[in-house]
């Protein structure tokens, strides 16, 4: 039941209770119901990681390279250490 | 999938492991507290790209495994009355009670039904105003934002017939309770990314101080594992303990507002028994007063039942990276997938259970 992967937001159905606002979220290619009443500012386009049918929070793309830069930066330094003075 | 296959690609996670080579003159033990982390580190044998002095102990974060054996028993005893619906998350079926499971019970006849989510026991009690419909509402942080919102509603459609048998468990006082104990050998935590998706990670701070633990919150995917472990090698090795995030890409620092109102509202939090640890403060949740009413347990008259912890399963001794799945001479014999002593071995997130996929030989 933890096991949350990032699903797409294909469309959302807006409702005038904010806790009714749902999206239908493809898992790569399997679309779910998700309810969005913790996510207000989920947008069509977005990825959002859901647990037991709730988006709990977007993902955010500016962040999502960090992990490839952080390696980058290593392999940067480490070539200032060697190359030669 | 876009951000999942990038965060599993080979060449970077053998970087990481050079990085980690590199940087790394002690041995050092740290554990991943997330059962889905386990999941991920022996399916990818993200361990087995370590260098030789670091272990990886496997924490408590599977809510199955944790949830104790009279929660299970008060379970079973709901699911078996006449009339009752009773609704659970797929992987509680197995878990064996001092009896039975809910599967036999189902299979007896009960009316046990397995749903993705709590509005799911919502509608079915909506549809079904003449049954009593219980949903047994375990988890940690993460299913408690879905579990508050099917009581919220609940009460806002006076749904009578609809209650819950909560187990609810809280990751940092589990911590706290591992770093306190006499055996511990843990000098490092990679936190549960999706516990503080909804919680944010301020309540890391008071513990990473006064343990002297680094603690990383860090992400599912083997590259996240990776440079979780790397970050908190580097603090490890340089003798910090902060509270550090890997995993910005979903988590902020204060987590989702909206979900812990709502929690709050709802629930309240309780001292809890952890299945082979015992009772730890503070480290649950129960309904609060005003919802009282939707307390299965009270509605059943069991509130008072008590099961002692027996069998020869070590999984307590697991959860709290004591052990690990091979130091068990029931695992892989007696004890499998389809006959389980415990319940690590019954979770698609328990330790036991990853091994027996991934491990076997």
């Amino acid at each position: 039941m933890c096991l949350a992967v990032p699903g797409l937001i294909l469309t959302i159905a807006d409702s005038p209770d904010p806790l009714e606002r749902a999206a239908r979220v493809s898992f790569g290619g399997i679309v779910k119901e998700v309810s969005l009443a913790y996510t207000p500012e989920a947008l069509v386009g977005d990825y959002v990681i859901v647990h037991v049918g709730f988006a709990l929070n977007t993902v955010d793309p500016r962040e999502a390279h960090r992990v490839f830069e952080y390696l980058r930066q290593m392999d940067e330094l480490a070539e200032l250490e060697t190359s030669p003075p | 999938m876009k951000y999942i296959d990038e965060y599993r690609d080979k060449k970077s996670a053998e970087r990481y492991a050079r990085a980690l080579a590199d940087i790394t003159t002690r041995p050092w033990t740290i554990m991943e507290v997330c059962g889905g982390q386990t999941h991920a580190i022996v399916k990818f044998g993200i361990d087995q790209l370590l260098p030789a002095g670091i272990t990886l102990a496997h924490g408590p974060g599977c809510p199955v495994c944790v949830t104790p054996l009279e929660l299970i028993d008060k379970a079973i005893h709901i699911a078996s009355e006449p009339g009752v619906i009773f609704c659970s998350f797929g992987d509680m079926l197995r878990v064996p009670g001092s009896k039975c499971d809910l599967l036999s019970v189902k299979a007896a006849g009960g009316d046990v039904r397995i749903v993705y989510s709590p509005m799911d026991a919502v509608k079915i009690a909506r549809e079904n105003p003449a049954r009593s419909v219980v949903f047994f509402a375990v988890g940690f942080e993460t299913t408690a934002p879905a579990n508050a919102m099917a009581v919220f509603q609940a009460e806002r459609e006076k749904l009578g017939n609809f209650s819950i048998l909560v187990s609810h468990v809280l990751v940092p006082p589990a911590m706290e309770a591992i770093l306190a104990s006499p055996g511990n050998r843990v000098q490092g935590f990679l936190a549960a990314g999706h516990v503080c998706t909804v919680m944010g990670y301020t309540e890391y701070y008071p513990i990473a101080e006064k343990y002297g633990v680094p603690i990383v919150v860090t992400g599912f995917e083997p590259l996240d594992i990776l440079q979780g472990i790397y970050l908190c090698v580097t603090q490890l090795e340089h003798g910090r303990a902060c509270v550090e995030n890997q995993y910005t890409r979903v988590v902020s620092r204060e987590g989702n507002a909206p979900a812990q109102d709502l929690i709050r509202k709802v629930f309240r939090v309780i001292p809890r028994k952890w299945r082979g640890i015992g009772e730890i403060p503070r480290s649950g949740f129960g309904l609060a007063a005003p919802y009282a009413a939707f307390d299965a347990e009270a509605r059943f008259g069991i509130t008072g039942y008590t099961a002692e912890e027996s069998g020869e399963c070590i999984s307590g001794q697991i959860l709290q990276g004591h052990k690990k799945p091979r130091d068990c001479p029931a695992f892989g014999v007696r004890c499998n997938p389809e006959h389980p002593l415990g319940a690590t071995m019954v979770s698609t997130e328990g330790a036991c259970a990853a091994y027996y996929r991934y491990r076997r030989e």
